[in-house]
C-alpha cells in the first residue's frame, strides 16, 4: 500500500443548510480535514473534487495546486479520487491531497442546473419517455433481478429496515423512527417496485479527505487509515444500455481489481459500505463484488444480516436510505469507514481493521470501491 | 406544445428519427461480425469495424424490464401512472420506451411479454417508437 487517510471530516451540520452553497460546503468540509490532520490549506498541493470544478475550490480556499482532478462520474467520484491521489502522490505529482465534496441537495443553494442539451444522447434516447431523474431510471433494472432470482418485494424492503436499525442510534442521521418491512412496503409507491422508504434521502451536506503517502502517515494526530486496494471502472451513459440488468458490469470491475490489489479475502472485510442510492443498489454490489453468489442478495439482506448484531455490518451510518444522501453521497461512505477504522463511528464496531467502501456513479453507470484498513502491516 | 422533452437528433442519429418519422425501426448492423446495434454510431461497439449498415428492424419485442412511474415528469402530469420500460427487440438490441394499450399495473406486464411497436407523432420531426403488447403468450 501506497496511501493513508490522515484527515477526513464531515461538515459541522448534515441534513438541511439552507444558508451555505454547494462550494462553501466544500470549504467547510476542507478546512474542517485540514484542521482533523493538523495542516494548513499551504500544505496541500493536490486538489480533487466533483460537482464543483477543482480549479474553482482550489481558488475558494487559496490553494495553487501542482496536481488536479475533476473526475465528476456520480457519487463514486471520491473513491476514485482517493485511488488517483494514492497513484499522483506515487508517482511524485503531489505530496498532499485534498478530495473535498459538497452538495446542496435539498436546498439547491449555489447549485448549477438540470439542464441538459436536447441532442445529448440521453435526452433522445431516455428523456422522451418520462424518465425524470433517478427514481424512474436507477430502478428500471430490479425488477428483471426479482424475475430471473426469485427475489421479493419484502427483501428489497429488508434492506431498508436493516439500514434504518443502523441510523436508529446514530444521532447525526436524518431519519431516526424505526421502521418495519410492512412500512416500507406500505409507503407511497414512487416507481413500482421502488416505495418511498426504498429511495435515498436528499440533503445538504459534504465532507473532505486528506490524502498522503503511507511513509508519512504517523506524522499526523489521527490513526492513520491505509489505501489497501483500489477500483473504478464505468459502463454506459443510458440505463437502457447496461449489459445486464441482474449485474453491473462496473461493480464487478472495479471491486475485483480492488481485492486484487489489497490482496486479501472476502472473508478478511470486516466491515462494509455500499452505496445505497436505492434499496436494491447495496444488493447489486454484495454480489458483484462476490461476498454472496449472484441472485443471492435477497435472502442476505432479509435475515438481517447486514443489521447491527448481524455478521456482515454494512452502512452503519444508516446509509443513503436514513443518514444523509446530498446527490453524490461517495464521500459519507468513506467518511464512516474512516471512523470506524479509527475507532470515531457512533455505531462503533468493536475490532474493526478492514473496510470496504463501494460506490456508484450515476445510474450504475461508473463505480470505485476502496479497501481500507488502520493496520500498517497489512 | 410538445407534451414531453423532444430530441434533437445529431448527424449519427439523424437516420434513426428520418424512419420514426415513416413508422420505420431503423437499426444498424455491423457488416463484419453480424450484429444489430443500438444507439446509433458509425461504427461497431462490439469489434469496432465501420463497415457497417442500416437497417429496419421487425418492431418484435419482449418486456425486459421496466418501472411504473407515479411521478408526473414534465408531459406526462396527465398520464400518471405510467410504465418505462427497456425493451429487447427481436434482433438483440435494447431500447428504452413507453408501453401502451394496457393499464399499468403489475399482473398485465409479466417480465419477457411479447411486444409489437406503435407509434406516436409528437412533431413534425418527431415521431416516437412506443411499444404495446403483441396479443401472444409471454
Ligand atoms: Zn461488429
Amino acid at each position: 500500500m501506497s496511501a493513508a487517510i490522515v484527515g477526513a471530516r464531515e461538515t459541522e451540520m448534515v441534513g438541511v443548510i439552507p444558508d451555505k452553497s454547494a462550494i462553501e460546503l466544500h470549504a467547510e468540509a476542507a478546512r474542517a480535514a485540514l484542521a482533523d490532520a493538523g495542516l494548513t490549506k499551504d500544505d496541500i498541493d493536490g486538489v480533487l473534487c466533483a460537482g464543483q470544478s477543482p480549479v474553482a475550490v482550489a481558488e475558494y480556499l487559496g490553494i495553487t495546486p501542482t496536481y488536479i482532478d475533476g473526475t465528476s462520474v456520480g457519487g463514486c467520484s471520491f473513491m476514485i479520487h482517493v485511488r488517483h491521489a494514492a497513484a499522483a502522490i506515487a508517482a511524485g505529482l503531489c505530496t498532499t491531497a485534498l478530495v473535498t465534496h459538497g452538495e446542496s441537495g435539498r436546498s439547491r443553494v449555489g447549485m448549477g442546473g438540470f439542464g441538459q442539451s436536447p441532442q445529448m444522447l440521453g435526452s433522445q434516447f431516455e428523456s422522451p419517455y418520462g424518465v425524470a431523474g433517478p427514481p424512474t431510471r436507477f430502478t428500471l433494472p430490479f425488477l428483471r433481478h426479482m424475475h430471473e432470482y426469485g427475489t421479493t418485494h419484502e427483501q428489497l424492503a429488508s434492506v431498508a429496515v436493516a439500514t434504518r436499525r443502523w441510523a436508529e442510534t446514530n444521532p447525526r442521521a436524518m431519519m431516526r423512527e424505526p421502521i418495519t418491512v410492512d412500512d416500507v412496503l406500505n409507503s407511497r409507491i414512487i416507481a413500482y417496485p421502488f416505495h418511498l422508504l426504498e429511495c435515498c434521502l436528499v440533503t445538504d451536506g459534504g465532507g473532505a479527505l486528506v490524502v498522503v503517502s503511507a511513509e508519512r502517515a504517523k506524522d499526523f494526530p489521527k490513526k492513520p487509515v491505509y489505501v489497501l486496494g483500489t477500483g473504478e471502472s464505468s459502463e454506459h451513459s443510458m440505463i437502457s444500455q447496461m449489459h445486464d440488468f441482474t449485474e453491473s458490469r462496473a461493480f464487478k470491475v472495479s471491486g475485483a481489481s480492488a481485492f486484487a490489489e489489497a490482496g486479501i479475502e472476502r472473508s478478511d472485510i470486516d466491515h462494509a459500505m455500499f452505496y445505497d442510492a436505492f434499496a436494491h443498489t447495496p444488493m447489486f454490489a454484495l454480489e458483484a463484488l462476490g461476498f454472496v453468489g449472484k441472485g443471492e442478495s435477497g435472502p442476505f439482506f432479509e435475515e438481517m444480516r447486514t443489521a447491527p448484531g448481524g455478521d456482515f455490518p454494512l452502512n452503519t451510518n444508516g446509509g443513503g436510505l436514513s443518514y444523509t444522501h446530498t446527490g453524490m453521497y461517495g464521500m459519507f461512505a468513506i467518511q464512516e469507514s474512516v471512523r470506524q477504522l479509527r475507532g470515531e463511528a457512533a455505531n462503533q464496531l468493536p475490532g474493526v481493521r478492514t473496510s470496504i467502501a463501494h460506490g456508484v456513479g450515476g445510474m450504475f453507470h461508473a463505480a470505485g470501491t476502496l479497501i481500507l484498513t488502520n493496520d500498517e502491516r497489512a | 406544445m410538445p407534451k414531453r422533452p423532444l430530441p434533437q437528433p445529431t448527424p449519427e442519429t439523424q437516420e434513426f428519427w428520418d424512419g420514426a418519422r415513416r413508422h420505420e425501426l431503423r437499426l444498424q448492423r455491423c457488416n463484419a461480425c453480424g450484429r444489430a446495434y443500438f444507439f446509433p454510431r458509425p461504427f461497431c461497439p462490439r469489434c469496432a469495424s465501420d463497415d457497417v449498415g442500416w437497417f429496419t428492424a421487425s418492431g418484435k419485442a419482449r418486456l425486459y424490464s421496466y418501472v411504473i412511474s407515479h411521478r408526473p415528469a414534465p408531459g406526462f402530469k396527465d398520464d400518471v401512472p405510467y410504465v418505462i420500460a427497456v425493451v429487447e427487440l427481436e434482433e438483440g438490441p435494447r431500447m428504452m420506451t413507453n408501453i401502451v394499450g394496457v393499464e399499468p399495473k403489475p399482473e398485465n406486464l409479466p417480465i419477457d411479454l411479447p411486444l409489437q411497436v406503435t407509434w406516436e407523432r409528437q412533431s413534425d420531426e418527431i415521431t416516437l417508437p412506443l411499444f404495446e403488447p403483441s396479443g401472444g403468450a409471454p
